[in-house]
């Protein structure tokens, strides 16, 4: 590993310096396995959060407190320290920029993870598609890569839309609250444009994220889904 | 327990039959829908892995040991998942 950065209070990016790492597709992941000294093994998936055109493969990972893995991936790991992976791995949830657009990623909480590779892999390619992006996270200071999100408007074809459900600042003009119905009218891609459309987080908002887009019109094979939950941690 | 998904095996599927197997498709032999592996809920506990049709919840697969055992679950899918 060559370095950390801190994302938000419970979100660490690793940055990776891997050689012979034969690239990867924006929306895979690694597996990362612990060995302890007794020969105990723990092992997890990771999405990964740079694109394939980035110098290093960057994996950001949110530490649950009562976690086997996590916490010692936020906490204890050091630059110069070695790290057990197997990847790239997955085949479905992954998003190439020679696809036809349009583009419509939702994230929940650390669910923006391999959305980001996607969002970073689109703005890389020559001739990006449309791309419009729903985050729901807890608060603003929850909100990984926020910055770096909101400042991917800066294109044109990219639209990011921030939802807070527990604490927004004062003058909030984002959505409050968990998405609905009224939110998904307004800020995606309505049926007709038919877009491709990734939605990863928690396994309760990806159900409930994919149930509101299929009401809305939405074809179920349009809808990708990544779900993850406590046995990630 | 909430149910991950596929993708939550990928690198155990890869380890098990030697190449990606997330974006397969099958068919439940119980209610005939078909899916991704991606698609199927899948429970992981301490002994081994559990995946079931997610229309259905018949029990599509069972990984345990480093070995998948599919079972209701037919993998002569019409095609693949993209």
């Amino acid at each position: 590993m060559v370095d950390v950065v801190v994302e938000t209070a419970r979100a660490k990016s690793l940055v990776l310096d891997l050689p012979g790492w034969p690239g990867h597709r924006a929306g895979q992941h690694v597996d990362i396995r612990l060995t302890a000294e007794d020969g105990y093994q723990a092992q997890r998936s990771y999405s990964i959060a740079s694109a394939p055109e980035d110098d290093h493969l960057t994996l950001t990972i949110e530490r649950l407190d009562d976690g086997e893995v996590s916490p010692y991936l936020t906490e204890v790991l050091e630059p110069g320290d070695e790290l057990e992976l197997r990847g790239p791995i997955g085949g479905y949830f992954v998003w190439e920029a020679s696809l036809s657009g349009p583009l419509q990623l939702i994230a929940g909480g650390s669910g923006i993870v391999p959305l980001r590779a996607m969002l970073r892999h689109l703005v890389a390619a020559d001739r990006p598609v449309a791309a419009r992006v729903l985050y729901s996270a807890r608060s603003l200071d929850d909100a990984i890569f926020r910055e770096e999100l909101l400042g991917l408007t800066a294109y044109d074809e990219v639209d990011v839309q921030i939802a807070l459900t527990r604490a927004w600042p004062a003058g909030w003009s984002g959505h409050r609250g968990r998405i609905d119905r009224a939110l998904v009218d307004a800020v995606t891609w309505p049926p007709q444009e038919r877009p491709r459309i990734y939605v990863c987080g928690p396994t309760a908002f990806v159900e409930a994220a994919a149930e509101l887009l299929v009401e809305t019109g939405h074809r179920p094979d349009s809808i990708k889904t990544e779900r993850f939950g406590p046995t990630g941690g | 327990m909430d149910a991950l998904d596929g993708n939550a095996i990928a690198g155990d599927l890869f380890a098990a039959f030697g190449h990606e197997m997330t974006a397969v498709v099958g068919t439940c032999t119980s209610c005939g829908a078909t899916s991704a592996i991606a698609e199927l809920r899948v429970y992981i506990s301490g002994p081994g892995t559990v995946a079931r049709c997610p229309d259905c919840t018949s029990v599509a697969m069972v990984l345990a040991r480093g070995a998948a055992r599919f079972s209701g679950y037919d993998l002569a899918g019409p095609g693949s998942a993209d």
